[in-house]
């Protein structure tokens, strides 16, 4: 279970407040407009954004003091996800440990992981030679490696087209949702939220609202969401 | 990532560029003599004749660059940068062929029976700085007029408006003095020109006056004067060049030509060509020379020229070394102590270190002794502003892109450095060692003031052939000189982009 308690984040002149409890094992979209915090929420969460006060905790521990790296949390950027200068094996392997010569299992637990998510036989060419949706794809066998619990996604697969961003959101919840890991997927687009989440958290205004479920946020949005959303036919 | 390296390299470089003034200033009692304000005085006017030329003619250079397309454009363009290589010592040898006593000039003037002119004094020190800066100045002053967006010259073309005083003028306003303060910072530590082309009472630099008080009268004191002077002169310079600061010393983006439709005319067409073809012919032509004569000058390679050659590039390689060590070191330190310590060799010239660690070490050890590490910290330092300036925003972009990615796998310290970092900053790396291990290579400096008997490096070789009149033996090495900086320029670049990640 995430629960950010009385947490308050700081970006420049910006100011963020979250108070709410995530269920473990559920997927979540957090939904809102641009500049509303979305991604500073995120940040704070992963660890990239020293909170100003509150505290984010999973299953009861304070991750305050733990770097990034060390938190049970994996995260998929927007882009530059891979290292340019490494082979999709070697981007996968550093799920598993900072190395660039993996033993005979790690190896094979990388090469696994790219099959599964329909890479097999690439392991060897490097971001440059994978087209925008292969080196997604790459991208989320690392996560899957990793075997963290908490996977943070800040609009992970925006620089796809429509038709490889919805087969890449079914791959996620084939691979991600069936393992139990919870899911926080930073989103502008409640397309993408009725497609993967359960729930959605609506982040506006510099405050992130407790989490309800998609269909009965996306039938009747909260104010905040409803001007940024406009009627829906 | 890890401080402390930065911080060591940050305080060994402000305590070699700083710490070199305290023996300075033990030493230097007394006052400046006569001959010292003379160097003094003809070391400012010849870095204000020579810094004015440069800009002053490069103007329409730049600007016949900027507003023509013609085939080689780009090729002409990138050859701009290639100065910055160039042994200066090869140079000069260049400009003796074409200007010297038995150059083409001096021939051609000969056969039609006119006097014959010297290319030695006054003049022939600006002739060489304007050799030597000329293209520097171009490149700075047309990154100013590609700068200028594409758009303004359309609008200025709608409105039927003077390009002149509407955007170049401006334009020029703004470029001219960084582009002026720089070449006149880097005239100030002539060494190499003035002990070739100089010399005399009436035509030696300050970093001269300190070379021969050392070498010829064995007057430290006097030295330690004149390094002091110097040190003053030229912190001041760059102190006013990085505050002037022309952004252009990368020079990305000097491939296109701006669109134009002022200036279509024939004579306008005319005199672009001219300048740009009168400026090829000025900085292709002693080049040009300076290799034929050097192919001549092989089969008259004296004895010692392995060695030198051996030592040369040991010098180089280990000033390279010591160069990408503390610039990568100050990178990841970064801040304001960083920037300040890089900085600080602008301030220091070649010969004013050389003499401050001459002091330190002369009770204790031979000279000759040390001659070559000397020579290679010495180098290393004077490459150090280059390659941070190279270094500095390629890592500031490596952590902007990949510095999350990163840091949410938990690759710190070592590990990071090791598995994104370096890898990542390795086209950089090439290019900075390329840099340094040419400009070494090069340089004739702080060798002339240590090196013994069967010390000499390549630079100095040429300098002692030069000086006993030998000059298709000092050609010969001149060819090697060059054939050697361009060939680990070339080397180390082309290593780092090897199979680099695009």
């Amino acid at each position: 279970m995430l629960r950010l308690d009385g947490l308050e984040l700081a970006q420049g002149d910006f100011r963020l407040r979250a108070d709410l409890e995530i269920p473990g094992g559920t997927s979540v979209a957090l939904l809102g407009p641009s500049g509303g915090g979305k991604s500073t929420l995120l940040a704070g969460i992963a660890g990239f954004l020293k909170p100003q006060s509150g505290q984010v905790l999973w299953d009861g521990r304070d991750l305050g003091p733990l770097p990034p790296g060390q938190r049970p949390i994996s995260v998929l950027f927007q882009d530059n996800n891979l290292f340019p200068h490494l082979s999709a094996l070697q981007n996968v392997v550093l799920g598993l440990r900072p190395t660039l010569r993996p033993r005979q299992e790690e190896r094979a637990r990388a090469s696994d992981a790219l099959a599964r998510v329909g890479l097999a036989g690439l392991e060897e060419r490097r971001p440059a030679q994978l087209s925008g949706g292969q080196q997604a794809r790459a991208a989320l066998a690392r996560v899957l490696v990793q075997e963290r619990p908490l996977v943070l996604m800040d609009e992970p697969f925006g620089a796809l087209g429509p038709a490889l961003k919805a087969e890449m959101l079914d791959l996620t919840r084939e691979v991600l949702v069936r393992r139990a890991a919870t899911i926080l997927m930073v989103t502008h687009d409640p397309d993408d939220a009725a497609a993967l989440a359960e729930m959605v958290v609506v982040v506006a205004e510099g405050q992130a609202e407790a989490p309800r479920p998609t269909g009965a946020v996306l039938a009747d949005p909260p104010p905040a969401l409803r001007a940024y959303l406009g009627e829906r036919g | 990532m890890p401080k402390l390296p930065g911080l060591v390299a940050a305080v060994l470089v402000a305590g070699l560029c700083l710490g070199t003034l305290l023996p300075l200033l033990r030493v230097g009692q007394g006052g400046l003599a006569t001959a010292d304000w003379a160097a003094f005085r003809f070391t400012v006017l010849q870095a204000l004749l020579s810094a004015g030329l440069s800009v002053g003619l490069a103007v329409p250079v730049a600007r016949a660059l900027a507003r023509r397309v013609f085939p080689g454009r780009r090729l002409l363009v990138t050859l701009l940068g290639a100065p910055f290589l160039l042994p200066v010592i090869v140079a000069v040898m260049g400009l003796l062929a074409l200007f010297g006593r038995g150059g083409l000039l001096n021939d051609a003037l000969g056969a039609l029976g006119l006097p014959r002119v010297s290319i030695y004094g006054l003049h022939g020190v600006v002739i060489a700085h304007l050799f030597l800066n000329l293209p520097l100045a171009t490149r700075l002053i047309l990154q100013g007029w590609l700068d200028i967006p594409a758009e303004r010259f359309r609008l200025a073309a709608t409105l039927n408006a003077p390009i002149g005083p509407l955007l170049e003028q401006p334009m020029l306003r703004s470029v001219l003095p960084g582009a002026f303060a720089a070449i006149f910072a880097l005239c100030l530590t002539s060494f190499s020109v003035a002990l070739i082309l100089g010399g005399g009472p009436r035509a030696t630099t300050v970093e001269l006056a300190i070379y021969q008080a050392i070498r010829f009268e064995a007057d430290f004191s006097g030295a330690a004067q004149l390094a002091l002077l110097q040190y003053a002169i030229c912190g001041l310079a760059a102190g006013l060049a990085l505050w002037l600061s022309p952004r252009a010393l990368g020079g990305a983006g000097l491939g296109r030509a701006v669109e134009r439709w002022d200036a279509k005319g024939l004579m306008a067409r005319i005199a672009d060509m001219a300048w740009i073809g009168l400026a090829c012919l000025f900085l292709v032509l002693p080049l040009g020379l300076a290799v034929l004569n050097g192919l001549g000058g092989l089969a008259d390679l004296p004895d010692g020229v392995a060695g030198a050659a051996l030592r040369s590039i040991l010098v180089a390689l280990g000033a390279t070394a010591m160069t990408l060590i503390l610039a990568l070191a100050l990178a990841f330190q970064g801040g304001t102590l960083a920037q300040l310590a890089g900085a600080l060799p602008l301030a220091a010239s070649s010969l004013v270190l050389g003499t401050g660690l001459l002091l330190v070490v002369r009770p204790f050890v031979a000279l000759s002794s040390v001659a070559l590490p000397v020579t290679a910290l010495v180098d290393a330092l004077v490459a150090l502003p280059f390659a941070l300036r190279a270094l500095s925003p390629a890592l500031a972009e490596v952590e902007a892109r990949h510095g999350r990615l990163a840091d949410a796998l938990g690759l710190t310290g070592l590990s990071r450095l090791r598995i994104v970092v370096l890898p990542l900053l390795r086209p950089v790396l090439g290019f900075a060692a390329g840099l340094g291990s040419a400009l070494s290579m090069g340089n004739l400096g702080v060798i002339a003031l240590f090196g013994g008997e069967g010390q000499e490096t390549l630079p100095l070789l040429m300098a002692l052939l030069m000086g006993a009149y030998r000059m298709d033996a000092a050609a010969g090495v001149g060819l090697l000189i060059l054939a050697l900086a361009l060939l680990l320029f070339w080397a180390f670049d082309r290593g780092g982009r090897l199979h680099a990640a695009p």
